[in-house]
């Protein structure tokens, strides 16, 4: 084999002028991590929402819940990057959509919401499933208090399904945060775009490559590692 | 989120109105009047009538499939029903007009399975409801959950969660939590039937004194034995009917139906 | 709201949508889906086998590949295999790889983790006892696991392989980023060339839900039928 390894091309300058490799590729690092975070904040919360409709005694709530998942499961990620980005802005009020194009970092917010609505279908069915596992005697008993519906989620059922679901939506954290590079398609400068310049103005790929994949893999651990500790904090006393 | 899970479902003929009732006949604490319940075309409850006095201590029996613990849910809305009517210290249950959990908050129930809040301390499961349903303060609440826990024996636990008891000790933190609410009345689904058979006892016993504090109560068990020392009177129901309502003694000395009859030797036999 | 817009640009490039784009969507989900079960009950039963070095080199692929995005292992099979092809033949440059041959290995290689987790599940499944009346019978292990054990294995997680095999299908679009033309990479030369990207992603997306949508009915039949049986 004829490849040229080259580990030193890091610390080389890079063509964008400021800044070596390593920096082009941690500037990358911090738009993964960023549109990870702020992703998972709204598919967090829409996914819990979701979720919760769909254990309601509501024929309409669960209609829409379950309309929604389906939605949001049955069209490739790739494509609703698409549909946020190019088709979108053309279905806006004229105004309205030329702004949204000239919005700086409109990559960046484009997958942030393409990421989190996508996110949220899978979230929402892993709340519907904690919820669903608990006693039925759970919501009873809150009912039998006095709790509103409202208190009894908030106070009785998510508390225990969210315990439940702590490791499945550790992974869907994790998902969340792969999925960010399917941005790179609509010109968000994450790390696997990065990479991808990289190799592109350096020819070294492997080197580009394998630095990616090196700080993927730590960003799984570093999750890990969180998700772990934040089992314990919450772990219940005596819990089977 | 307005819906609340037992109205959702259709009612027929049931006047709106607001207001005040008078307390059903003869200052009844329950009033169980005429009430039918069907899943689909399974007749579930079928005209069932009786009530429960101020003080009084009811126990209600049948074999199972009867109906009585879904009558029992009816009493503060758990279960709905289609005919009839069933009012609580002068509250209509059904009625558009009552408001559910305001009504259930005065109606202390126990379940068969506990259901005490798996992720809270002793002491948070006692003075949840009262906090956010009633509007206590966190001391007031606190400190009347640590005297109902002294009386059911159970003060070293406050801070311990529910995984960390035993089945009869969870069940004296259920007893103590519906009493955190200050009910009228309380509810019994079948208290010691989850229970190992050496911790029926010590339920009982929480039990047995609290009729004889005066507290009013409706139970649902087979633990005939606390009927006998307890009960003013009995309730035996089958197959979705009330077939007997009838004095303690008169139930265990001179049951007039047959099924009542053979209800009793089978459950006495061992 | 759809005044501006021309759907009959969709009619126009139909035969290149589905003759070309969506050919080449199925035989790549098709042929990955095949060869990442094969590959991922491999790694399962090295992953279940008692022999460490098998039990670890599996866990180690299975973890590595989940831990990466697609699209990075993507790039990076595109790059490295033609130097693998190299190796493997002996030749002193690296050899030239067709764009689908490489798209082939790279889906087959990567969802073969996720196939080998469910085929892991699936063959832990199945009770001990079928192993030990298999050896009891006579069976050596090949015959226990590809007799006796894997039929089972497969069978129970059926549902499961089907439901990997639509995120397959979806995941396939991906190969936009080797301008393949899969459906929507076909979908998007249509939408650039025409300058129509509204009318060909909405009908992109159109398609690929009615796809997906329908399997996962048919899917959720199928369990609920097996859920009878067994």
């Amino acid at each position: 084999m004829n490849y040229t390894w080259n580990w030193g091309i890091f610390q080389e300058p890079s063509p964008e002028g400021a800044g070596t490799y390593a920096d082009m590729l941690l500037s990358g690092l911090s738009w993964t991590i960023a549109t990870a975070l702020a992703s998972w904040v709204i598919a967090f919360s829409l996914g819990s929402v979701i979720g919760v409709m769909r254990t309601l005694p509501s024929r309409a709530a669960n209609a829409v819940g379950a309309a929604y998942v389906e939605l949001f499961r049955n069209v490739p990620l790739l494509v609703q990057m698409f549909l946020w980005y190019f088709v979108l802005p053309e279905l806006l009020p004229a105004g309205l959509g030329t702004a949204v194009k000239q919005l700086p970092d409109a990559p960046f917010y484009t997958a942030v919401l393409c990421l989190g609505f996508f996110t949220a279908s899978r979230v929402a069915e892993q709340v519907r499933a904690g919820i669903q596992s608990l006693p039925r005697g759970q919501r009873m008993a809150g009912t039998a208090m006095g709790f509103t519906t409202v208190q009894t989620y908030r106070y009785v059922l998510l508390p225990n399904a969210y315990r439940i679901i702590l490791p499945p939506l550790t992974s869907e954290f994790l998902n969340n945060l792969k999925n960010t590079s399917v941005a790179l398609t609509i010109g968000l400068l994450e790390l696997t775009a990065r990479a991808r310049s990289m190799q592109e103005f350096s020819f070294q790929v492997f080197e580009a490559f394998t630095a990616a994949t090196i700080l993927y893999l730590l960003l799984n651990l570093v999750v890990i590692a969180g998700a772990t500790l934040l089992e314990r904090t919450v772990a219940v006393p005596g819990a089977r | 989120m307005t819906t609340d899970p037992m109205t959702s479902a259709p009612m027929t003929s049931a006047p709106v109105t607001s207001a005040p009732q008078p307390a059903a006949a003869g200052g009844s604490m329950i009033a169980i009047e005429a009430v039918s319940k069907w899943y689909g075309e399974f007749r579930v409850l079928s005209g069932c009538s009786t009530a429960v006095s101020r003080g009084e201590v009811v126990v209600v029996c049948g074999p199972s499939g009867s109906g009585k613990s879904t009558l029992l849910k009816c009493v503060n809305a758990l279960e709905t029903f289609q005919e009839g009517q069933i009012t609580v210290d002068g509250t209509r249950v059904r009625d558009r007009a009552t408001n559910l959990p305001r009504l259930r908050a005065r109606v202390g129930m126990v379940f068969q399975h506990f259901e005490l809040f798996p992720h809270l301390s002793v002491i948070d499961n006692l003075t949840l409801a009262p906090r956010k349903v009633l509007g206590r303060s966190k001391e007031a609440a606190t400190k009347r959950g640590l005297d109902l826990l002294a009386r059911v024996g159970l003060s070293a636990h406050a801070q311990k969660h529910p995984g960390q008891l035993s089945g009869g000790q969870q069940q004296r933190v259920a007893i103590a939590r519906a009493l955190a609410m200050d009910p009228v009345v309380m509810l019994f689904d079948e208290p010691t039937s989850a229970l190992d058979p050496e911790m029926v006892g010590e339920v009982l016993d929480v039990m047995v004194e609290l009729a004889r504090d005066g507290m009013t109560m409706m139970v649902v068990t087979h633990e005939m034995g606390f009927a006998r020392k307890v009960a003013d009177r009995v309730v035996f129901m089958d197959r979705g009917e009330i077939v007997e309502d009838v004095a303690k003694d008169t139930f265990f000395d001179r049951p007039r139906s047959e099924r009542a009859q053979q209800f009793l030797s089978k459950i006495l036999a061992h | 709201m759809f005044a501006n817009f021309d759907f009959s640009v969709i009619g126009a490039s139909l035969p290149y949508l589905f003759g070309q784009g969506m050919v080449f969507t199925l035989t790549l989900t098709a042929l990955a889906a095949t060869g990442g079960i094969v590959f991922g009950t491999l790694l399962a039963m090295m992953r279940l086998s008692s022999i460490p070095g098998l039990t670890h080199a599996a866990k180690l692929y299975v973890e590595l590949m989940r831990s990466l995005p697609l699209v990075l292992v993507i790039f990076w099979f595109y790059f490295l295999v033609p130097y693998i092809g190299a190796w493997a033949t002996g030749s002193a440059t690296p050899i030239q790889v067709g764009a689908f041959s490489s798209a082939l290995i790279t889906f087959t290689l990567f969802e073969a983790a996720y196939f080998a987790e469910i085929m892991r599940a699936g063959i832990q499944s199945i009770p001990r006892g079928q192993t030990a009346a298999a050896r009891a019978l006579g069976m050596s292990y090949a015959q226990t696991m590809r007799l006796v054990v894997l039929p089972q294995a497969l069978r129970n997680m059926l549902p499961l392989l089907l439901t990997q095999t639509i995120v397959l299908f979806q995941d396939t679009s991906l190969v936009y980023v080797l301008s393949l033309t899969d459906f929507l990479g076909a979908a998007s030369k249509v939408a650039q060339r025409d300058g129509r990207l509204v009318e060909m992603y909405l009908f992109a997306a159109l398609v690929y839900f009615a796809v997906c949508f329908t399997a996962s009915l048919l899917v959720r039949r199928l369990q609920a039928r097996t859920a009878i049986v067994r």
